[in-house]
């Protein structure tokens, strides 16, 4: 029998090691696992590289797991935000690598590993300094970076539904990174607010399918507040 | 000065006015956000945000606010009829892929080809962030980019070659200011209107690339 519910977020993180690289979903605080990351500061991993879009936000989640020094790396496309100090500071100091990538060049990356793509080339960033150094070629007369896939030892998605062979439904843009990053890492672990009996799910709703999860926890649905920067 | 400048509300309205109906359109963050307030109502106009929604309404009213639908800059919006969810991927395809009609971007400078700087000033010590401005800038249909016409000290910022960053080259449409709306031609920078009582040597006296009239 296929279980891939787990009875708490301690024993989905449990076996992550030090060094290892994490994805984590999210997109301002829609689609956040904040539970995730607040298991794996609690499980203590360190050495850690981190895939994300953004570098943390004020205390919590991501941005504790900086405070706490576990992260050696992050890859990201927009680290700097109001409340984004840890990073800030860290990075500043020279006490982490920033890996900066633009937003639709990480999604590709990310899928591109997923799909099993040893890289791909994309006129995003051709000519900037965020293609310094790589491959470039003209196609068609249009010119092209070439830009290599993003693998990840683990992933942690939010998702809003889920059963037990791991099939996920989303919520709103809380899907954002969610199904790119689940196809990406060698386990994928989610947190739904619910887990239903199998074949509950609209098999023509459910958007990740759940050969991508690897394991899913239930959490309680807390309200959130999307976090970034004011105008 | 003799001249009146166009008001941020006076540029948001003439972009607009330059969005056809049906046209999908991102608005970039800042600036350009204003735009969705003057678009005419007799228009349907779709509006598509980078993370993953197409179909944009205006902002809940207080106190309605669902943090699980919020635009490219983290602010709580609604869904209209016939509005859609998607992930990053297939979001920057659609941008990438040259699906989107219109972006309208902000910028730092723009060059006499069309080159966009509008994600990072350089400047040491400051954090770079790009975000998808450079999947922006590239990829849609037309990119349209709106600014003041000069900065705070008074130097142009539109210029013959950028000296801060570049997010993307010779993709910039039109160019809107407070002073004038430009169009990147092969032939030049064409001035296609400009505010009322401005000669056209005042308007090239503060563009450090050359102009050419309509």
């Amino acid at each position: 029998m296929i279980q891939k519910e787990v009875a708490s977020l301690q024993a989905a993180v449990a076996d992550i090691a030090d060094g290892a690289t994490v994805m984590i979903g999210g997109f301002g605080t829609a689609g956040l696992p904040n539970e995730l990351v607040g298991a794996l500061l609690e499980q203590g991993a360190k050495d850690l590289t981190i895939i994300n879009n953004n570098a943390g936000n004020g205390e919590t989640g991501l941005a504790a797991l900086l405070a706490a020094r576990r992260v050696r790396k992050i890859v990201c496309s927009f680290p700097r935000q109001v409340d984004s100090h840890h990073f800030d500071r860290l990075y500043r100091a020279g006490e982490i690598e920033l890996e900066l990538v633009p937003q639709g060049n990480l999604a590709e990356r990310i899928r591109a590993a997923g799909a099993g793509i040893g890289g791909f080339f994309t006129p995003t960033g051709y000519g900037t300094e965020l293609a310094k150094g790589k491959e470039t070629r003209e196609i068609d007369g249009r010119m092209y970076v070439f830009e290599t896939p993003l693998h990840a030892d683990v992933a942690f998605i939010k998702a809003e539904r889920g059963d037990r062979w791991g099939n996920l439904t989303y919520r709103m843009t809380a899907r954002n990174f969610g199904p790119v990053m689940a196809m990406a890492a060698k386990t994928t672990i989610a947190t739904v607010h619910e887990i239903v009996p199998l074949g509950t799910l609209d098999p023509e709703c459910v958007v990740t399918p759940g050969i991508f999860v690897h394991r899913i926890v239930r959490i309680d649905r807390v309200a959130t507040s999307a976090g970034g920067f004011r105008q | 000065m003799a001249e009146a400048k166009w008001s941020r509300a006076e540029m948001a309205a003439r972009v607009a006015r330059d969005i056809p109906d049906g046209a999908v359109v991102n608005l970039g963050i800042g600036l350009p956000t204003m735009v969705a307030n003057h678009l005419p109502r007799d228009r349907e106009v779709v509006l598509h945000s980078e993370n993953g929604v197409i179909g944009m309404g205006p902002a809940p009213r207080e106190g309605d606010e669902d943090f699980d639908l919020i635009n490219a800059g983290k602010q709580p919006v609604t869904l209209l009829p016939g509005g859609v969810f998607f992930h990053h991927a297939d979001s920057f395809a659609m941008m990438r892929g040259g699906h989107l009609d219109v972006c309208v971007l902000g910028a730092f400078q723009v060059s006499a080809s069309g080159d966009l700087a509008n994600w990072h000033t350089g400047a040491p010590g400051a954090i770079p962030a790009v975000g998808g401005a450079m999947d922006l800038a590239i990829g849609a249909k037309k990119t349209y980019v709106m600014m003041e016409h000069t900065t705070k000290s008074g130097e142009p910022k539109i210029v013959e070659r950028c000296s801060y960053p570049l997010t993307g080259i010779g993709c910039v449409t039109r160019i809107y200011t407070d002073l004038a709306v430009i169009d990147v031609t092969p032939r030049g920078l064409v001035v296609v209107e400009s505010v009322d009582g401005l000669p056209f040597d005042t308007l090239q006296a503060r563009t450090d690339a050359p102009l050419v009239r309509a």
